[in-house]
């Protein structure tokens, strides 16, 4: 239990996924802009990273490792998570239409999104079992989504702002991002 | 200069659409791997090769794939590539190897490949597409080594390794390898080309489109975006 703990808050804070391991960062910079729509965003993340990374450990440790053929790995997971992202939002248009109103949107945009890939991996390579796995990708996701919405808070709060031409635009939140980085050092004694 | 030549491509990735700085594109791998030089050529290089095979490959195939399953198709094609790449790193180069890490295989998933993949190689000759390839992969290998060189200068004292600041009593400022440090440059480089309007620093976000993956849909490979299907 302690183990998974340590894991959770590893991954969702000290060693967070944008700001520290640089995944993500598509649509952690071009969803951003309002506080509502990054958190459909983050939300949506959630969902698909606990997901993908429950069934991409499943099919590894029952299908890869014991056909000795975990040198496919790359190619394995990339189309595993395209599928079921696909699958996923056809189950929720049929099932639940009301979340996949609020989630639908975001649903395409994440495949390319590659923290799904990243956390996936990094799951084999840090050789967690299907629990830490699937515990370890919720809070990178959780990550991602308090990042994100902090994020777009601020540059909420940014927009009425008087900021000096060569900034508008990516770079004044390349700085809001570099400012929030430090800021998330200060968790690195949590571990 | 004429379309559609090897050296017009060559300059179009290296200049004209410079992936990193006029496109803002593949910012995962730009930002993450550049604490220094070396590895920001590593990233580059390997990329590149990647990036003309599959440009090489897929426009051979362009008429055999249908266009429906033209994304799964072109992302297998990536993988498979990304695939042999890592191992031949693992066996030839393990130092760089272990340098780059994760983001060896996360190539798959970075939007120049899959972008160009999209918008050039299935839709040209063989020819161009390999020069193509090349053009992007340099002008990106060009400016993530820029900006690991930035990096190391500022928070090591070192170019390449090589001692230059050291001996000079230059206290390093750390905070520039670790990752605060690589958005505070791209910031920096972004306000400069901004200043001095060398190409489009604002095309990374275009304020007006609220759900976007970055909004340079010319280039995106991401055919599955609402936006586009608009």
């Amino acid at each position: 239990m302690k183990e998974l703990l340590i894991i959770a808050i590893g991954s969702a804070m000290v060693n967070n996924v944008v700001l520290s391991q640089f995944l993500g960062l598509c649509p952690f910079f071009g969803v951003s802009k309002k506080i509502d729509t990054a958190a459909g965003m983050g939300g949506a993340v959630i969902f698909v990273i606990t997901l993908s990374s429950f069934v991409v450990s499943l099919i590894y440790k029952f299908i890869l490792v014991p056909t000795n053929s975990t040198y496919l790995q790359t190619i394995v997971f990339i189309l595993i998570i395209a599928a079921l992202v696909q699958f996923v939002e056809m189950f929720l248009k049929k099932a639940m239409p009301p979340l996949y109103q609020s989630l639908g949107v975001y649903l395409p945009l994440i495949t390319t999104n590659c923290a799904v890939l990243g956390v996936a991996l990094t799951n084999v390579q840090k050789e967690y079992g299907i629990l830490s796995s699937t515990i370890n990708g919720l809070a990178t996701a959780v990550g991602f989504c308090i990042a994100i919405v902090i994020l777009a808070g601020l540059r909420e709060k940014m927009e009425t702002n008087d900021i000096p031409k060569s900034f508008q635009g990516f770079p004044h939140v390349l700085l809001t991002a570099c400012l929030m980085a430090i800021a998330f050092f200060g968790f690195s004694g949590l571990i | 200069m004429q379309k559609n030549t090897p050296a017009e491509r060559l300059y179009n990735g290296i200049i004209g659409e410079n992936p990193t700085f006029a496109l803002m594109l593949g910012m995962c791998p730009t930002l993450a791997v550049t604490t220094s030089g070396i590895n920001g050529i590593g990233m580059g290089l390997t990329t590149t090769v990647i990036l003309t095979m599959s440009n090489m490959l897929i426009s051979i195939l362009r008429k055999a794939i249908p266009d429906k399953v033209r994304m799964p198709a072109f992302i297998v094609v990536v993988a498979s590539f990304v695939t042999i790449v890592q191992f031949l790193l693992q066996g030839f180069l393990p130092s760089l190897n272990a340098a780059l890490g994760i983001y060896i295989p996360l190539i798959v998933v970075n939007c120049i490949i899959l972008g160009r993949a999209e918008s050039y190689a299935s839709k040209n000759k063989v020819i161009p597409s390999i020069f193509d390839g090349i053009g992007m992969g340099l002008g990106f290998t060009l400016s993530i080594t820029l900006l690991g060189l930035l990096r190391e200068f500022l928070g090591a004292g070192t170019l390449f390794n090589v001692d230059i600041l050291g001996k000079a009593g230059y206290e390093p400022i750390t905070i520039f390898i670790l990752a605060p440090g690589a958005f505070l440059v791209l910031a920096f480089m972004a306000a400069f080309q901004n200043k001095f309007n060398l190409g489009a620093a604002k095309r990374g976000i275009d304020p007006s489109n609220s759900v976007s993956c970055g909004a340079s849909c010319a280039s995106c490979g991401n055919t599955m975006c609402k936006g586009r299907r608009s």
